[in-house]
This record gives structure tokens, sequence and C-alpha cells, in this order.
């Protein structure tokens, strides 16, 4: 039986040096590793800091969730399908090299590497809230760019009505694309206005560190109005298109995730409720998290006053 | 009218001696610890924080182990019979109402915890969900089995226990049709496999029945 050197046999110092280079290429500073104070071994081994963040004015000022709850309870079905799998899975994604295809309606398209990606763009750190559409909900301080800037770089045309992203497609070390659980790769889309509102973000990182493997590094959307599959992690293609894209959920059960997925307190999945939601946050350990009462909904996940527009005169009953 | 020959079946008498009769002793106290483990670690983890959403977790693991534990009576009676080992029957009604438990302990923490005891949540979630609907009949279905599990029912009933208590197949298929409702995406491959169980166990009730009706 011939075995291929798998992704787990590179070491993390390796993987930390590898990151240096491209953080470096994209003009950012450098901190120390992380010092694993505050979080279990095995996520610390490979967390590096980013500096020279700035923080953005517009921040959620609520309670946030820990960097171990976010980093050890993920969606992230390539690593696995129960949330604690992400984690445990998270050097089976290989993120060295990392290119990122960009095509379709646009002038600028082409195959970029990451640090070209990231060059031109300064970080800053956005607490967001984030609604799965499970009906649990985290806040996060994200650090990334607008994806506004960075879609602009590729000069899409007037035929680009619509963006398409996919993740990573490597069946042979993600666990979870051994099986048809989903369309693979993952998929997801937006609105070219969507894409292009400024409160959606690309983000390479979170709690001032570099975003671990579980997270969807080393770029994943942030879209934080709608339901948490459509941020779609560890991106390898852009696609600018003139139709609606497929999105892997919604060709997984069309009735239960429709293209928007916005955040909608009064849609409800057909199998549970989105009226509610439990928050997961610093306050819910132990056996008081759990009689933590489920809080309600907000209309797009509280952002409302920012996207409302978006959909003036459209049935969001029928665009779910 | 003979309500006798129920009974055989269901306590039938320890025919073993000699050494094995020391673990027949011991098997029914160790089946029961046993039954209590999944319990013990869900409240162990969550006093030690390991679940980040417990209530979701909690909700997960005595449904799975109500779900087992069923499966796992059902499995006695071929048990008994095929492996001519009499003594296991005596852990048939043990095993059934620790299904009940964790079954009841889910449905506990679904309207306590999950849905905080909000009446009108819970009950439109009930008429509305289907997966929630079949759970609650599920439910109440056991309810009625483990309330009739006891010595005096079973001679009280005489023949018609029988024909009562053989609705637990049905029961365990809904459990089954409650967790394959739930699952997202096709993460099918756990409740496929409770769902082959339960088959395997009517074909071989069915094949049994044709035998010798």
């Amino acid at each position: 039986m011939s075995k291929k050197i798998r992704s787990s046999e590179i070491t993390p110092e390796s993987v930390f040096r590898q990151r240096r280079v491209i953080l470096q290429a994209a003009g950012l500073g450098l901190g120390a590793v992380g010092t694993g104070l505050m979080m279990p071994e095995r996520v610390s081994a490979s967390v590096v800091d980013l500096k020279n963040v700035k923080a953005w004015p517009a921040s959620t000022s609520e309670k946030q969730s820990s960097f171990e709850q976010a980093t050890t309870y993920n969606n992230f079905y390539e690593l696995g399908t129960d949330k604690g799998d992400p984690v445990k899975n998270a050097d089976k994604l290989v993120t060295q090299p990392w290119t990122v295809e960009v095509g379709g309606e646009c002038d600028k398209g082409g195959k970029y590497a990451l640090e070209d990606i990231l060059k031109p763009h300064s970080l800053e750190e956005r607490v967001y809230r984030l609604r799965c559409v499970e009906a649990w909900s985290m806040v996060i301080p994200w650090i990334g760019f607008p994806l506004a800037d960075l879609l602009k770089r590729f000069e899409p045309n007037s035929k680009a009505k619509y963006v398409e992203f996919k993740t990573i497609f490597d069946p042979e070390n993600l666990p979870g694309q051994k099986y048809p659980l989903l369309q693979w790769p993952y998929s997801e889309g937006l609105r070219i206005d969507e894409a292009m509102h400024p409160l959606t973000l690309m983000a390479v990182g979170l709690y001032g560190k570099e975003i671990p493997n579980q997270n969807g590094a080393p770029l994943r959307l942030v879209v934080p109005w709608k339901y948490g599959f459509k941020s779609i992690k560890s991106i390898v293609s852009i696609n600018f298109v003139e139709e609606q894209p497929d999105t892997s959920w919604n060709l997984s059960a069309p009735r239960e995730y429709g293209f928007y997925s916005n955040v909608n307190p009064q849609v409800s999945h057909p199998r549970w409720s989105q009226a509610k939601e439990r928050r997961l946050d610093s306050e819910s350990s132990g056996f008081s998290a759990l009689f933590s009462e489920k809080r309600n909904t907000e209309m797009f996940n509280g952002y409302a006053d920012e996207v409302a527009g978006l959909y003036s005169g459209m049935d969001l009953k029928n665009n779910y | 009218m003979n309500s006798r020959v129920v009974a055989k079946e269901v306590t039938a008498p320890a025919v073993n001696i000699g050494a094995s009769m020391h673990f027949n002793k011991l098997l029914k106290p160790a089946v029961f610890l046993l039954c209590l483990v999944p319990l013990c670690m869900a409240v162990v983890g969550v006093a030690t924080n390991k679940f980040v959403d417990p209530v979701e977790s909690l909700l997960h693991v005595t449904g799975q182990w109500g779900l087992r534990l069923l499966l796992i009576t059902l499995c006695v009676t071929p048990v008994q019979l095929i492996f001519k080992w009499a003594a296991v029957v005596k852990l048939r009604r043990m095993l059934g109402l620790f299904a009940f438990f964790y079954v009841t302990m889910h449905l506990a923490i679904w309207v306590v915890l999950d849905q905080g005891l909000d009446p009108g949540d819970a009950i439109s979630a009930i008429f509305e969900k289907k997966f929630i609907t079949v759970g609650i009949i599920a439910w109440f279905g056991l309810l009625l089995l483990a309330v009739t599990s006891n010595r005096y029912s079973v001679r009280k009933l005489g023949r018609r226990w029988k024909k009562l208590h053989s609705w637990v197949y049905l029961l365990a298929l809904l459990g089954v049709v409650h967790f394959i409702w739930q699952v997202r995406a096709n993460e099918l491959l756990e409740p496929s496999m409770y769902l082959g169980t339960l088959v395997v166990l009517l074909l071989w009730r069915f094949a049994r029945m044709v035998k010798s009706p």
C-alpha cells in the first residue's frame, strides 16, 4: 500500500514560517507565535498574531464569544460533519501554496497568489454577530478588509451581476470530500451589490490572530446579515457571472436554504423556527449555560439599517 | 387466558448452573451501570465545559442513546434464541426502561432547556415540524409500554400484553424516522445503520413467524 505524505506530517513550524513569508509579502508586521495561554494546545500550535490592525468604529460592543468557542465549534463539512471535527482535522487543510483563480465578467482575471491578493489591503478588526442557520449565534472579532476593495481590482464589467465563490477541492486530504455530503467543491454566491456592500468582509484573521484552518484559512468571506453558511471558507475561486450561480446548500435542499439566506426571524426553516437563537459567548459555560435563555433573532441579524435597502420591493418570504 | 405461556418468554427461568451462575448474577447490575455511562459522561461534559453548546449536545446524546438502547432491547430475544442464552432475557425490561429513560430525558431537555418552557413555542413546533410530531408520538407510545412493563400488567393483560408490546417495532421505526428527518446534507450513515438493524430484526421476527405461526 503506497501512501502519500499527509498534510498532518508537515510540522507546525514550517506552516508558521511559510505564513510569515506571506504576511511579510503583504507588508504586514508580525508578532510572535501565539502564547497559547488562553487556548487549547492544538489550536495555538500554528496561530500567529497579526499586527497593524486598525479598529473599525462600528463594531458591536456585545459580549464576545471566546476564542475557544469560535475555533472549536465550526461547520466546515470538508473537515467533518460534527462541529467538533474541523478543529481535530484542521491540519488536513493544506493552505500552502494558495492561489485564487479570478474569472468571468471582469478585465483583470487570472491566477493570483495569496500574497498578491493581500498585498494592497490594510487590515481592520470588525466585531460582527454571526448567526448560524442552526439557530445558534456568536460574536466574533474578525480581521480583514472589505470584499469590495478586492473585487474592484479585478475590474468587473457591466455583465457581472453576481459573484460566485468556491472553496478548495482536495478530496485526497479533506476527509469530508471523500463523501458526497454536499456538492463539492462548496460553492456560494452573492448578488454584485451584496458583494460590494461595505459590511461584506474578506477575512484573514480573528481575535488578533491569523485565521485558523478550521475557520476557513487563509481567506474567507464574512457576510454578517446572512446565515453563516453564506460566508464561504478557504476560497480558491472568484467568478463574476451574469446569472444567479448554484450554491451547495441550495442544491442539497432547495426548500430549506435559499440563495439569499438573509437572517430573517419571520421566515422559518422548514424544520425549525428561526425566531430565536442561542448565543454562545463567554458567559455560556458550565451548568449555567444550560439555563441561558434564547434571545430573539433580529431582522438581517441586526444589520437592517445598513442592508435592508438592498432588498426593497423584494418579497423576502419567496426570496428566502 | 393462557398467561403462563406469555410469562415464560418474558422471564425465562435461569437454567445455567455453576460458574455461569455468578456471571449471570452480575450481568444485570453490570449492565445497569453500563447504561448510566452515557448520562454520567454527559453530566461531566457539561461540568467541565466540554460542549460549546451544551443544550444541543445533551439533546443529541440522550436522543442517540434512547434509540440505541431501544434497538439493543429488541436484540435481546433474538440473542436469547440464537445463542441459547436464557439469562439474557432478564435484561430486556431493564434495557427497555433505560431506553424510555433516555428518550424522556431527551424530551424534557427539549421542552425545558431548548424551548425554555415556552408552551406556545413547544406546542407550535410539535404541530408544525413533522420530525417533532413523530418524536412526540413515539414518546407517548413508549410511555404506554413503560407503564405496562411491570409483572402486574403482564399478568393482567395476558395475551394482549404481547400484542401491545409488539408495537415497540413501530415506535423504534418512528424514532429512526425522527432522526432521519432532522439530518442535514447527506449525513445518513448513523441513521441508516439504525434502520438496517431494525430491518434485520423485523426480518428475523417475520421468518420466525412464517416457520412456526
